[in-house]
């Protein structure tokens, strides 16, 4: 397969991956609106922070207002994660690698395509919030469905998935590190009501505020949630369950192609050290420092992929 | 009034009609027309789109489609195709003999500067002989028709014709929608078109070429207005659909960048126009293109679809000479009229057509598309006027024909059938032999009374039947 086809695989995911999480964000932060306590419109520039855009907002709006924020998010062109811009993306490297595509994975991305930007034509009122958010949910749900039901499990498959894991790792990661003073216990009113909307916001945003209670069976907890989303390996959106998945297409590849490459060693390392870490330890050397390395790390499993396989004109 | 190919003026059914308007009367328009509303969902699902340049909102259209196929007989194809074998015989030979001897011209049959002063002609293709011989190995006829057994060409478009995966898509969203119809009558089968390209492609591969001919699709990425095509083929024929930004000279073979390494390429469908192919030779600004190409072409060891130059061929001025050409490389009487065509060029004759502009269509010689054309009969006074004087100060640049009385075949309306204008455009594969798609593309002027049947200018497209009979 061309280079450029692995290429606009791996993008056309991380891109239908960026758009449903944009999605999740905007969710939890609608829900924050709604608690009407003080500081939501702080949430707003989490929210921003998180998807990785709150210096190019800043720079195009004076202050931060829900519904500015909001959308920024959702549909500003100018905007290149926003969510109409994400899927416009995901279908353009569709288009680009259509030949690689089974019919029902192409229709169900340009038919999301088709959909959403006609959703997102006008700026939506608030209380169409909901069913766009469901709307955006279930169509990226249909692609990956579409997806799963279609494709041959072959190179193209692993290319994809990569795509989807090192987009959704970035994301989990982000959306911690923004918020991890709040999970740090110096700074947390244990037990306040501020603390559990921002946990479970935390939660929403990766929508796991049910699947925590059936695998802690407790209160939130700033320990139990970051274990959650760093560590937990049965958590669909966890640091550990992307490498992992990260880990089992590489060795596809490497199998595929009889040749391992430095992005096996790097993504190799990057879940050995997720699977002999506990979180306490994380926590006491500073989970703020681990976030970021992680996410250094995370983008330099992408860049050594990229190489190993040609994605790009030498 | 215009020939209708459904109805006489009895308004009764002509042969290859019968089974169809059977049927069609036994239907009810409503249901028609949801059926047609269906097609255009799944055409729209597909991403069947084409882009329209200089238009940012609309930048992806449909092509509408039409659901009354439009019907030919199995022996007014008979003769189309013979006419049209004939002149693929004699475009590929006129092609070779330009490029080579040039005894048309030594004969006095064509004027030396038609052809050196022609943009399309390529100095650097003097005396390159491609694999197998063949120039153009793609070509679409576009055939108008004005009466029983009337039927003319109106252009050879030998250097990248598109429209074939309409053709295709057409097809199957009849068959989808329609299978009884397909019982009722026996038409010829378009289906195996990819099958049948990479099969002809794979014949002309270089003679160097060992094992099966690795064979690419060259397109200029997902803007260009095509892009939907290049896909499509690329993906029936499971061959790779390639950027120039994938493709690099090495070891004096084109090869493409693929996740394992570069792997070389022997047959190149490009469907990318001459100047940008190599930035080397041609546009030095062409990013579409392999700079180093042309070297690989000529040393041999690559084919290129269709051949650099071939444009020389379809190009609207030479198309007045089709006659001579098809005569003089075949020795026979072309099978398939011209339309008669005024050559601005020539005073006496520039004058004729200033004269007569109110009824003639007077087209650029090297636009397409339908841009650049005054239709005399459609335009007002005013637009016929400024393009006189257009007309005055470059008459080398274009060329007139009479306004035919294209043929009409209904199409689905509210409020029932109405006659549109049609042309076609059938496909033809050239490798060791020439074969003919039976049908082709059927473009329809939607808007009553209409010409112009682009879709760049509103025209749509109808499935075509050829019978089995």
């Amino acid at each position: 397969m061309l280079g450029r086809t692995a290429n606009g695989l791996f993008w056309m995911f991380r891109y239908i991956e960026r758009a449903e999480n944009t999605a999740r964000l905007i969710d939890a932060g609608l829900r924050m609106s709604l608690t009407r306590m003080h500081g939501h419109e702080e949430e707003w520039e989490s929210v921003l922070r998180s998807s990785g855009v709150y210096g190019a907002y800043s720079a195009a709006n004076s202050e931060v207002t829900s519904a500015d924020a909001i959308n920024y998010l959702l549909r500003d062109k100018s905007n290149p994660s926003s969510i109409l811009s994400a899927i416009e993306a995901a279908r353009n490297n569709g288009r680009m690698v259509r030949t690689a595509l089974t019919r029902e994975a192409w229709e169900a991305t340009n038919e999301c395509y088709l959909d959403i930007k006609s959703q997102l034509a006008r700026k939506p009122s608030s209380a169409d919030m909901p069913a766009i958010i469901d709307n955006i949910k279930q169509r990226t749900g249909l692609i990956r469905g579409a997806f799963h039901g279609t494709m041959l499990r072959n190179e193209l498959y692993n290319f994809s998935r990569i795509g989807t894991f090192i987009e959704r790792a970035d994301n989990t990661s982000r959306i911690l590190d923004v918020k991890y003073y709040v999970l740090l216990p110096a700074v947390s009113y244990v037990g306040s009501s501020l603390d559990n909307v921002q946990w479970e916001s935390i939660l929403r945003s990766v929508s796991a505020h049910r699947s925590y209670g059936w695998v802690y069976d407790d209160d939130y907890k700033p320990s139990n949630i970051a274990d959650f989303l760093i560590l937990n390996g049965r958590m669909p959106r966890s640091l550990a369950y992307c490498y992992d998945k990260i880990n089992a297409n590489l060795s596809y590849l490497e199998r595929e192609y009889g040749a391992r490459e430095s992005c096996h060693e790097t993504a190799a390392q990057t879940l050995g050290m997720l699977r002999e870490r506990e979180i306490q330890a994380i926590m006491d050397t500073g989970l703020h420092e681990f976030l970021q390395d992680f996410i250094s790390q995370n983008s330099r499993v992408a860049a050594e992929i990229s190489e190993a396989y040609r994605f790009y004109q030498d | 009034m215009p020939f209708d190919e459904m109805l006489t003026a009895d308004s009764l059914p002509r042969p290859p009609y019968k089974g169809y308007f059977n049927w069609h009367s036994e239907q009810k328009t409503s249901d028609l027309i949801r059926k047609s509303r269906d097609a255009e969902n799944i055409f729209r699902k597909t991403g069947i789109t084409f882009a329209v340049y200089g238009k940012e909102d609309a930048s992806e259209r449909l092509i509408p489609f039409d659901i009354v196929p439009r019907i030919i007989s199995g022996s007014e194809w008979r003769k189309l195709a013979q006419g049209i074998e004939q002149r693929v015989m004699a475009l590929n030979a006129f092609l070779d003999d330009i490029y080579h001897k040039q005894e048309i011209i030594k004969a006095g049959r064509m004027p030396r500067a038609l052809i050196e002063k022609n943009d399309a002609f390529l100095p650097e293709m003097i005396g390159m002989r491609p694999p197998g011989g063949v120039y153009t190995h793609i070509i679409g006829t576009d055939i108008v028709r004005t009466g029983e057994g009337q039927f003319y060409v109106l252009e050879d478009n030998a250097r990248t014709p598109s429209g074939v995966s309409y053709m295709l898509e057409n097809r199957e969203t009849m068959m989808q929608m329609f299978p009884e119809l397909f019982h009722l009558n026996k038409v010829r089968p378009v289906e195996n078109y990819p099958k049948l390209l990479r099969q002809s492609l794979a014949a002309v591969a270089p003679p160097g070429c060992a094992g099966k001919p690795r064979i690419a699709v060259l397109t200029p990425g997902i803007f260009n207005s095509a892009f939907y095509e290049h896909a499509y083929l690329a993906d029936q024929m499971g061959v790779e659909l390639v950027e120039g930004s994938d493709l690099r000279v090495i070891d004096g073979k084109v090869a493409m960048r693929t996740t394992r390494g570069y792997q070389a390429i022997d047959v190149l469908y490009r469907r990318v126009d001459d100047d940008f192919l190599d930035p080397l030779t041609f546009r030095p600004d062409s990013t579409l293109g392999v700079p180093g190409i042309m070297d690989v072409y000529r040393a041999g060891n690559i084919t290129i679809a269709n051949a650099p130059g071939t444009g020389i061929a379809d190009d609207k001025a030479i198309y007045s000479y089709m006659p001579e050409i098809v005569e003089f490389y075949t020795g026979q009487k072309p099978i398939l009229e011209n339309v008669p065509t005024y050559r601005c060029s020539e005073p006496d004759t520039l004058q004729y057509v200033l004269d007569n502009l109110a009824e003639l269509v007077v087209k650029e010689v090297h636009g397409s598309g339908g841009y650049g054309m005054l239709v005399g009969p459609a335009a007002s006074k005013r637009e016929r006027t400024e393009f006189a004087a257009k007309l005055k100060s470059r008459p080398g640049n274009y060329i007139a024909q009479p306004t035919l009385s294209l043929s009409t075949v209904p199409i689905l309306v509210k409020k029932g059938l109405a006659p549109r204008h049609v042309d076609l455009r059938p496909f033809v594969l050239v490798s060791d032999k020439i074969q003919i798609i039976p049908g082709g593309l059927t473009r329809v002027a939607l808007k009553e009374g209409s010409l112009v049947v682009n879709s760049s200018q509103g025209g749509g497209t109808k499935d075509t039947w050829v019978l089995e009979d």
